[in-house]
């Protein structure tokens, strides 16, 4: 289980069990009474499977995938999760923002993957507000990544303006 | 120029413990080279061949003469005494130590200067027009939308780890000199048909291993909505761009392989929503920016003043040096100089740090203590009076910075190539040398005229070779160091690529070889012709045959 950081602190427990890879539909019956994110795909192919299942649905996306492609039911999802394959890959710093800035998303999204210390400052401001850090990166240290800046010059999602709005 | 507020100094600030902090982790062992390797590309650092290399970010060439100092000091306390004006308005060392990068970056923080996003798959430097603000033929001034630009994209968190890297220029003037056609996004400022300035946008133009000029984005865009047109476009690249291939990963390659009108709807699409949004530019932005490029305390002047017209009568080198370096100023009494740091035998855009101090005493001296650094690596002192030209040229002179070749076939743009360069398969610095020994004879390079030679020691291109009217590439063939020859590049308005004359040559052959392609131009130019129209009117058939008539 990879350390969570949600709303700039370490979380003891994760409600949520990450389905990396699925591609049966007979994976819900084997991991009853838990909290699922499952892949886009997945979820697209075996919606009504999902929508049976006994608890709470997610969904996770891969870098090349587009959040448009989520559709109406995104906003029943409290939780989105956004994959980095590799850390710089920075595809899912896009996804995050249009999750938030034209899909007007409110619910976690939550950044998954290859999630280092030095990109977390970034990924706040475009939006995420949940880290599964990588398993070897220092919590502590990544607690202090909210903090690297002060501000910036552009609008985020912290501060809605960008700076020559703020100054 | 610009001056920083406190947010500006605060962001720095921030940016200079922050890599202080990574550099401590990286020398400590908790950051791996694969991780630490962004991070460092983003504060302008590569690890090269003989050092590291710390590239410096000068936003849109602009220097102080208290920057000129201070980078003074950097090349003797940290370097071997030296610095090298790159081809995108930068200065580069080559010998720093990594250990002692925060502290660099700290001394440039004091005199608000950066390493940021010098390197790396990231907005760089935006460039442009090295007149900005002083040329006769300006739309508009550029310096402060590069500014403007320049804040945007300054630790962009959406577009820091783009498929690659990624370079804007803005032109102001009707002459472009700012390459901005080869440039992923390049920015023509225009005046629409109701009198209205604004931009027009191209976008995936660019060198390196594919050249390709860039193709109309954004016809017209009105001022306030610049920078969420660059959004959109900036958004687009991010998703879409390949990351499978670094050699295709250009934002180029995705508008030749999406088509140029599909990739603009989808850009268009993008700007539809973002269009209007916060990002729009206000009144009150567009004013502060450009109340930081007004002009200097003019005086009243005349244009051609006796303390000038008397002196080029009877010196003839000085007048050489006027005719060649000197351009007229849109203020009467005034001129604009670039200082050519081209000198035979020196590698094109290395300076001192006695010259940097140099320079800065002839800034405060004759142009109001700033000087622009150019994309062709020389440097310009933008509002000298024309009275005091002689003795400015005199003190050039002292310091050998007097070279009159700018423009000529002399003034070569030059990468480090392999001397310096991890990536380079062949050197650079001596051919351009050894071009330079070939031409010692100033009326003939006059006569010759504007005539660019561009030389990059690989593909990546940074001596833009694909845009000289002789380009010269180095490759490598099986281990051994050739240059491959194209002709016809230009990077000005009807912008151009080279095409390759035929097989590579080695080193020796090169000075030849510029020979034969000058004696073709010479025996076949028309009155009034520079090498570029006598080439784009004869073809290279011509070239072709003298060049390899029996070579030897």
């Amino acid at each position: 289980m990879p350390t969570l950081i949600s709303h700039g602190r370490i979380e003891a427990q994760d409600k949520w069990t990450l389905l990396k890879e699925a591609t049966d539909p007979d994976v819900l019956q084997v991991v009853q009474g838990k909290n699922l994110i499952l892949p886009l795909q997945f979820w697209k192919t075996y919606r009504q499977e999902a929508d049976d299942y006994s608890g709470d649905i997610a969904l996770w996306l891969d870098s090349h995938e587009y959040v448009n492609d989520i559709g109406p039911a995104l906003h029943d999802f409290p939780l989105i999760a956004l994959n980095f394959p590799v850390f710089a890959d920075g595809r899912a710093y896009t996804n995050a923002r249009e999750l938030r800035e034209q899909l007007k998303y409110e619910g976690q999204i939550r950044a998954i993957g290859d999630v280092l210390r030095d990109q977390i400052y970034y990924m706040s401001r475009c939006g995420f507000d949940a880290f599964a850090l990588r398993h070897d990166q220092d919590p502590e240290a990544c607690l202090a990544a909210f903090n690297d800046f002060n501000t910036g010059y552009q609008a985020s999602i912290a501060d809605p303006l960008p700076l020559f709005r703020r100054r | 120029m610009y001056n920083y507020d406190q947010y500006d100094h605060q962001m720095l600030a921030d940016r200079v413990a922050q890599f202080r902090d990574q550099t401590d982790r990286y020398l400590g062992g908790k950051l791996s080279d694969a991780e630490f390797l962004p991070l460092r590309l983003q504060n302008g650092l590569y690890i090269q061949r003989m050092a590291p290399m710390l590239r410096i970010a000068v936003p849109y060439g602009m220097l102080s003469a208290k920057q000129l100092r201070k980078l003074g000091q950097i090349a003797r306390e940290f370097d071997k005494g030296y610095g090298h004006f790159t081809t995108r308005q930068n200065i580069q060392f080559n010998w720093p130590a990594l250990e002692d990068v925060p502290d660099i970056l700290a001394h440039l923080a004091e005199v608000e200067m950066h390493a940021i996003q010098t390197s790396g798959n990231c907005i760089r430097n935006t460039t442009t027009d090295q007149f900005a603000g002083v040329a006769a033929d300006e739309i508009e001034d550029s310096r402060p939308w590069c500014e403007i630009i320049r804040q945007w994209s300054t630790f962009h968190p959406e577009f820091a780890y783009l498929p690659r890297k990624f370079k804007i220029a803005v032109c102001g003037t009707r002459v472009d000199q700012a390459a901005t056609q080869v440039h992923d996004i390049g920015i023509y400022m225009k005046r629409n048909s109701q009198g209205d300035i604004g931009f027009r946008i191209l976008a995936g133009g660019g060198l390196g291993r594919t050249p390709v000029i860039g193709e109309e984005i954004f016809e017209f865009v009105d001022k306030p909505h610049l920078l969420t047109a660059l959004e959109s476009i900036m958004r687009v690249y991010n998703r879409l761009g390949r990351r499978d291939n670094k050699y295709k990963a250009r934002i180029k390659i995705l508008v030749k392989e999406t088509g140029v009108q599909e990739f603009q709807r989808l850009v268009l699409a993008e700007w539809d929503k973002i269009k209007d949004g916060p990002q729009t530019l206000t009144d009150a932005e567009i004013e502060r920016c450009k109340g930081f490029f007004t002009d200097p305390a003019y005086e009243n002047l005349p244009d051609s003043p006796a303390a000038l017209t008397t002196r080029l009568e009877t010196n003839i080198l000085f007048k050489n040096w006027v005719d060649q370096n000197v351009r007229p100023h849109r203020k009467a009494g005034y001129a604009i100089v670039t200082v050519c740091f081209k000198e035979t035998g020196v590698a094109p855009g290395d300076i001192t740090d006695t010259q940097l101090d140099y320079l800065a005493d002839l800034a405060e001296q004759f142009s109001y203590s700033e000087v622009r650094v150019t994309h062709h690596q020389n440097v310009v002192l933008a509002d000298v009076r024309q009275d005091q030209l002689y003795d400015l040229w005199r003190q050039l002179e002292k310091q050998s910075l007097a070279s009159c070749n700018l423009g000529l076939l002399t003034d070569i743009i030059c990468c480090p190539g392999g001397d310096f360069c991890a990536l380079a398969n062949a050197k650079s610095i001596p051919i351009a040398e050894s071009i330079q020994r070939q031409f010692p004879d100033f009326d003939e390079l006059r006569d010759l005229g504007d005539l660019r030679i561009n030389i990059s020691g690989c593909m990546n291109a940074c001596g833009h070779h694909h845009v000289g009217n002789i380009g010269i590439l180095g490759v490598d063939k099986k281990g051994e160091e050739f240059y491959q020859v194209t002709l016809g590049g230009s990077s000005r308005n009807e912008a151009s690529i080279g095409k390759v004359i035929g097989p590579a040559f080695s080193q020796h052959e090169i000075p030849d070889v510029v020979t034969r392609i000058v004696d073709v131009y010479r025996a076949n130019r028309q009155q009034g012709e520079e090498f570029i129209d006598t080439y784009r009117r004869i073809g290279m058939k011509p070239f072709k045959e003298k060049v390899y008539a029996n070579i030897n």
